[in-house]
């Protein structure tokens, strides 16, 4: 016990410039120096590794870094996610909810132990840090409630009626599919940028899809396609999904058109472009916040 | 019975046993698929004619495999007297009938539980000498199994699992030899490339790829970098019997992102090697991407050719690499020859005289990051390109419009755990594609170019029936024309396409093979 305690005491001098790393020292849990002198003499996660050792390991070089959730992220997540969870080689994180790791205990188990049979692999960080960066996962992509002036009672009222919003976005799976689904859209997007999206829909449409990522799964899609077929038909609507020989385009109807594209005489995608309309002199200025407040408080899941 | 005395007579007395003669003549049986790349010189090309230019149209499926373990499938299988080998995962193996695709045997080892990789845990095959398959595990193992029954006959440790060590290529069998490479450049191992004997599992010579105290390269790194300094070798090579020569690519320094403690060209990462087959002995080098910061991998399949060059004929080496160069070296001395872009680079300006690229000093990555064409995926990468010697091009599945965010931070190794330094973030307003590209062999010149909407991550196959097979994400399979890049034929497997395709033949006729998601799908002309 006593060894315990001083080692832990090391361990506190090795990592110390910050009081964070105070954090690390729960009971029971005395970890060799991950960085400092010291380093790498000792396993990081029980193993043993005999005469391998004094060849993988180098000692007494690296800096000391604070293993925080922000940083452990960095280290281990950012390059497959993205930086900020916005998905890259991996999927988003910076989504309300992430399918396959629907409750905070599944989703440490996963940091532990991978996703057999997909790119994500298990790691050897320790209890602490797994839930370090289990808690900063869960927060991204996430705002936290605004408080905004509106009645969000009143904006479902005027989304469903004056608004006819439904029209073309669904709620829990009720509306239309030629807009986005906008059941948890309280938690990705500020009153700021609802409001913005209202008057001026096109003021921030993604200007790429660097998260469609285009495979034989229905991307999440939006932009808008006009296109002529060879018999002289013209069609404009939403990208649905497009691969190398073939585009699906939803047109306003909801209707799905399928074409291999040596069908078509010309294929025009206009990126940056919206094909909602702007609700500036529809609402009135009380009515516009009511609706922006109704829309925040959507924070269910997709 | 003359009929059957002349049909025995006609069978190979080797019926069932690839002896290293075998594998050296591959080509003189275009209907087997004896080596990962089809012959030694790293070609993927399968000299048959039966399915061609004018009747690949009519290309149906044979019949489908379904892979019963979870994952992404990139096996290449090999193809020995009418029956299929596959890995179906690094711990599955299953012979296939090639004519039905019914299993004969299946091999069936335990997962392991302690291997992490940076990138799913896939296999990309195996390899075959006299009557022994053999296997590289994920958790850094090199089994031999019986190859009529798939029952084990040894198995050895290549490496520690624990330190990040894996394994995830098919190895290259020469004369009593197999060669293996290993993977571990996202967790700072110290790579290397292995001999074992075929005979016994008994390690014939390693090739630390990182060089220590006293070696020649050792001083390309700073401090104790040099320690957890990667340069996997998770490809297969090629060889050349002539020369006795190996030829192998080696992948990135560690961490990836972060060179600011391993100061120095970081050799022999990022490098092709050229070793004598016996000894392991490096008989030269060449560094295509001196102190990588980007983590473009130079694993890629080299291919051996002759060709002219300068008015010389020489025996040549190319390789086109993620770094968006496409290079070609004299391969019996590593002379550079020729480099040049194949996809768009903002890197370098060029490269000067001996291959060595003219970096910019504005292109590194930062702790805000920076924005630099090819991105992390590189302008290719261990999908296998092809040549074809009658079209005298080298078809490479390119990856376009791609840039990235490069940005690095300070990463602490921990034995083990991930260890790369940063990462890449795609731009905003950008949408990449993929194209597969035909180059001129010796000039690297683009003959011409077929896009695909989606950046794609399958090899290609050419033949002498005058197409080049490829895949995509999306899940086509398809052929081209070698000569021009028409489309002429298309099939949507439903799953994306992460692998190589191979063809043989079984009784007479011609199949195509390529997996999509988890099946093996077999092509043939009605």
């Amino acid at each position: 016990m006593k060894v315990l305690v001083v080692f832990g005491l090391f361990v506190l001098v090795a990592l110390g410039h910050t009081g964070r790393a105070a954090g690390r020292l729960v009971p029971g849990y005395a970890r060799p120096p991950a960085c400092g002198p010291g380093a790498g003499r000792h396993s990081a996660g029980g193993f043993s590794f005999g005469l391998n050792f004094s060849y993988a390991t180098p000692a007494g070089w690296r800096p000391c870094v604070p293993r925080d959730g922000a940083r452990l992220y960095q280290i281990h997540c950012a390059a497959c996610h993205g930086p900020r969870g916005e998905g890259a080689q991996g999927p988003t994180l910076a989504a309300p909810t992430l399918p396959r790791a629907s409750t905070e205990e599944l989703l440490l188990k996963i940091i532990k132990d991978g996703l057999p049979g997909t790119e994500m692999p298990g790691s050897r960080l320790d209890e602490t840090e797994i839930k370090q960066l289990g808690v900063f996962v869960l927060a991204l992509g996430k705002l936290p409630i605004e408080p905004v002036s509106g009645d969000a009672q009143r904006g479902a009222q005027l989304y469903f009626g004056k608004g006819a919003c439904a029209q073309c976005h669904a709620l829990k799976g009720r509306g239309g599919a030629f807009g986005p689904d906008l059941t948890g859209i309280g938690l990705q997007r500020g009153a700021a940028h609802l409001r913005q999206s209202l008057l001026e829909p096109a003021a921030d449409v993604p200007k790429s899809f660097a998260q469609y990522r285009p495979g034989t799964s229905v991307p999440e899609n939006f932009v808008q396609v006009r296109l002529v077929t060879r018999a002289g038909h013209r069609i404009s609507g939403v990208r649905v999904n497009e691969d190398t020989f073939s585009i699906q385009v939803r047109t306003l109807d909801g209707r799905v058109h399928s074409f291999f594209k040596e069908e078509l005489k010309e294929l025009h995608k206009d990126w940056g472009k919206s094909a909602m309309l702007s609700y500036r002199g529809v609402f009135s200025a009380t009515e516009l916040e009511d609706v922006v407040a109704f829309l925040v408080s959507l924070r269910g899941e997709r | 019975m003359k009929r059957l005395l002349l049909l025995l007579l006609l069978t190979p007395v080797t019926f069932g046993q690839v002896s290293y003669d075998r594998l050296r003549h591959a080509s003189a049986e275009p209907g087997n698929w004896l080596t990962y790349s089809g012959n030694y010189a790293g070609w993927r090309y399968a000299p048959l004619r039966q399915i061609n230019t004018a009747n690949v149209a009519r290309l149906k499926p044979a019949w489908v495999y379904q892979i019963r373990e979870p994952g992404k499938v990139e096996t290449s299988p090999l193809v020995v007297d009418g029956v299929l080998y596959i890995t179906e995962k690094a711990h599955v193996v299953t012979a296939l009938d090639g004519r039905t695709g019914r299993p004969l045997w299946t091999y069936r080892r335990a997962p392991p539980a302690n291997a992490r990789g940076c990138c799913g845990t896939p296999n990309r095959g195996l390899a075959v000498l006299d009557d022994t398959l053999f296997l590289c595990t994920f958790d850094a193992h090199l089994v031999a199994l019986d190859m009529h029954t798939g029952k084990p006959r040894w198995d050895v440790v290549v490496a520690d699992a624990n330190l990040g060590y894996t394994m995830t290529g098919a190895p290259l069998v020469v004369k009593d030899k197999v060669i293996v490479g290993i993977a571990g450049g996202e967790y700072g191992i110290r790579g290397f490339l292995d001999a074992y004997e075929a005979q016994t599992g008994a390690r014939a010579w390693r090739f630390w790829t990182v060089p220590g105290p006293g070696e020649p390269g050792h001083e390309t790194w700073a401090g104790e970098s040099w320690r957890t300094g990667g340069a996997p070798t998770w490809l297969t090579g090629s060889y050349d019997p002539e020369l006795n020569l190996l030829y192998w690519g080696t992948g990135n320094p560690a961490p990836d992102w972060n060179g600011d403690e391993r100061a120095g060209d970081n050799l022999f990462s990022e490098c092709l090697l050229a070793l004598d087959t016996d000894t392991g002995k490096l008989r030269w080098h060449f560094q295509f991407t001196p102190h990588d910061v980007y983590d473009w991998d130079a694993n890629q399949v080299p291919a051996l050719i002759d060709g002219i060059v300068n008015g010389r004929r020489r025996k040549l080496v190319a390789t086109a690499n993620r770094n968006g160069f496409y290079y070609v070296l004299d391969r019996v001395t590593g002379e550079f020859l020729r480099g040049t872009p194949f996809i768009k680079q903002t890197w370098t300006d060029g490269l000067d005289e001996r291959g060595r690229p003219r970096r910019r000093v504005d292109a590194e990555p930062t702790p805000a990051g920076t924005l630099v064409y090819p991105g992390l995926g590189g302008g290719t990468n261990w999908y296998s390109p092809a040549y074809s010697p009658l079209t005298k091009l080298f078809y490479v599945l390119a990856r376009e419009n791609h840039p990235q965010v490069f940005y690095k931070v300070a990463t602490p190794y921990h034995a083990g755990e991930l260890f790369e330094g940063g990462g890449a973030r795609d731009l905003a307003g950008n949408e990449p594609y993929g194209a597969v590209k035909a180059l001129d062999a010796t000039t690297g010149k683009q003959r011409w170019e077929f896009k695909l909407h989606a950046p794609a991550m399958a090899g290609l196959l050419a033949t002498a029936g005058g197409l080049v097979f490829g895949g995509s994400v999306e899940g086509y399979f398809y052929a081209l024309d070698a000569a021009t890049g028409r489309v002429l034929w298309r099939f949507q497997t439903g799953a994306q396409i992460v692998a190589n395709p191979v063809s043989f033949v079984v009784r007479g006729r011609q199949y195509v093979a390529i997996t999509a998601g988890l099946a093996l799908f077999v092509f043939a002309v009605d």
